[in-house]
């Protein structure tokens, strides 16, 4: 997955970062009156972890709806591997390899855990329907190799105590788990994350953070991650962006991100004499 | 063996085979409703227009003959020469399979997250078109449909229960027919909505639109694919209703009928929509055999609601729909 282009940087912990992976260009999305982005610009690179941070709000879930395809901005564009995405429907973007979760769960409620995840390895699925339907041949391979990776991405999550349970009937932090496998039963090349903490007790939080790095440490997986909990995106991130009312306020590594004066007056407040 | 054992037998196998007949229409509701839903208002219409087009395609018709003629004061209404069924039906599939794509077009689109409600009011505006149409298209006379099926008594069936019972059952050979085509119409729905990726992908859609949409799935193919299916399904209650009872405009309400099964089989499963018929069928032609004598007849009519109603107070989930779990 890592780029061959060599202006990518090693992490004090030694993970190579490679190449820009996705380029936001002067984005501005508006809801009629409400401009909800206003003209921001960064990158993200292959391999890292890349969060969007930010006041209730800000437009971080707006900025992560422009990446997957759900909103489309007025102005600005995205390149994506060194190309200018089109307009794309959310699914076409899905099947360019871009996962995401979302911040009010968004599972498929009747059915379960396994199923799913399973619904993550549509797009692997090739034969035809008349052959899965009478489990045929190559069909009958392609299913036991896509339960294979969907067992491997359930060992990895731990919740096989859970996989024929409805999801209905699993409580919020095992969801927010679900939702996670989900995506990443799809194998994807960016892994887009709103939230995936909120919500959760102090123990899910580190069980989260865990899964979170070792999906980027053992699949390499770039992860473009929102989050509220400061010392959680400080702890997690290689590079941070800053939103505050729709404008970029700050971007870089967590310690620039948390000595720049703006970024502290919009956290903090700012006296005013 | 008393004859009123017998009688009642019979009655209860009549029952079956009339079961089987509500629940071929039952299934195009629950495909539709698995999928996306929505109550689909127009699937009773759906069987018409598909029984229509295919008496209209095998005897040569010119679709809006009378709306040609009216404009161009001409006087023209066959072509001249008549279609094989074995071409017919294809020719009514691709149709079926044109006004699902249509649908999609021009309705659901525009539709999407929009509360149930106002999809189900849309499909009874589809309802009232698509029999509009089917009027314009082919003329409202009643047509007699024949795709080859035999009718009239089972010879077999008479022979083997005389032989058994010393008092043939009547069987009428259509009724045989469209047990053997529910059956293999049910075994490939379930096995393409339990283990095929599109199965799964409509499963998908069915419970979450914008979680579909992230795992890659797009809703239109989805519900094309869904109203296609439905549209097969209603071509083929068309064509056994049809050959029943005529291709004629009552025939959209039977839809009607397919309610109480739907509330007995459950909404979103595929074999509680034949069960749920069979119930019904046997049901009510027991009881109008064992309480004609006491409170007339006629009670086909209202027998299937009633037992409905005493449904809906016991298992409002039908008998295999998915119970709604609700965390607090």
């Amino acid at each position: 997955m890592l780029d061959t282009q060599d202006d990518g940087y090693m992490t004090a912990d030694g993970r190579k970062i490679g190449g820009v992976a996705m380029e936001m260009k002067n984005i501005t999305l508006r809801f009629g009156g409400v401009v909800a982005i206003k003209d921001i610009s960064f990158d993200i690179r292959w391999g890292e972890i890349r969060a969007i941070i930010g006041p209730n709000g800000a437009g971080k879930s707006s900025m992560l709806n422009v990446i997957s395809g759900f909103y489309h901005p007025q102005e600005g564009d995205v390149f994506y591997k060194g190309f200018k995405r089109p307009r794309m429907r959310p699914y076409q973007v899905a099947q360019q390899g871009i996962a995401r979760t979302f911040q009010n769960i968004a599972l498929f409620e009747g059915m379960s855990v396994l199923d799913n995840i399973m619904t993550g390895r549509l797009n692997h699925m090739n034969a035809g329907f008349l052959k899965q339907a009478l489990w045929w041949g190559p069909a009958a391979r392609e299913e036991e190799e896509n339960r294979a990776k969907v067992e491997k991405v359930i060992d990895f999550l731990e919740i096989q105590h859970i996989r024929k349970t409805p999801v209905a009937r699993l409580p919020y932090g095992l969801k927010k788990r679900v939702e996670l496998a989900r995506a990443l039963a799809a194998e994807p090349e960016i892994l887009l994350l709103d939230e995936p903490m909120a919500g959760m007790n102090v123990e899910e939080k580190e069980d989260m953070c865990r899964f979170v790095l070792d999906v980027n440490d053992e699949f390499g997986t770039t992860i473009v991650l929102i989050e509220h909990d400061m010392g959680v995106v400080m702890d997690l991130s290689d590079r941070v962006v800053v939103m505050d009312y729709g404008k970029k306020i700050g971007d870089g590594t967590p310690d620039e991100v948390r000595n720049n004066q703006e970024v502290i007056n919009a956290y903090l407040g700012v006296a005013h004499d | 063996m008393p004859d009123t054992l017998l009688f009642a037998m019979e009655a209860a196998l009549n029952g079956l085979t009339a079961g089987i007949m509500y629940a071929l229409v039952a299934l195009g509701f629950v495909l539709i409703f698995k999928a996306s839903g929505i109550f689909n208002f127009s699937q009773g219409v759906m069987a018409l227009f598909a029984a229509l087009t295919l008496v209209g395609f095998q005897n040569g018709q010119i679709p809006f003959a009378h709306l040609i003629n009216a404009v161009l004061g001409t006087r023209i209404h066959y072509f001249g020469w008549n279609m094989p069924t074995l071409l017919a039906i294809p020719a009514t599939v691709a149709v079926m399979i044109l006004f699902a794509w249509l649908v999609e077009r021009i309705v659901l689109k525009h539709l999407v997250n929009q509360e149930p409600i106002i999809l189900f009011m849309a499909t009874i505006g589809l309802a009232y078109f698509l029999e509009g149409l089917g009027d314009l298209m082919w003329g409202a006379e009643v047509k007699r449909l024949d795709v080859g099926i035999p009718q009239g008594m089972s010879g077999a069936v008479d022979d083997l229960t005389f032989g058994w019972f010393g008092y043939g059952f009547y069987l009428d050979t259509l009724d045989l027919y469209a047990l053997g085509i529910a059956a293999v119409l049910v075994t490939v729905l379930v096995l393409f909505s339990q283990f095929t990726k599109e199965g799964r992908a409509l499963r998908a859609v069915a419970d979450d639109h914008q979680a579909a949409l992230s795992v890659g799935i797009s809703l239109r193919f989805i519900w094309v694919l869904t109203w296609s299916i439905a549209g097969i399904v209603a071509l083929v209650a068309g064509i056994m209703w049809g050959a029943k009872s005529g291709v004629q405009f009552s025939l959209s309400l039977i839809a009607l009928k397919a309610l109480p099964v739907l509330i007995l089989g459950g909404f979103t499963s595929i074999p509680g929509a034949i069960v749920g018929g069979l119930i019904i069928g046997v049901g009510e032609k027991l009881f109008d055999f064992f309480m004609q004598p006491f409170i007339g007849g006629a009670t086909e009519n209202w027998f299937a609601y009633m037992l409905a109603l005493a449904f809906l107070l016991f298992r409002p989930q039908g008998l295999f729909g998915e119970k709604i779990i609700e965390r607090v």
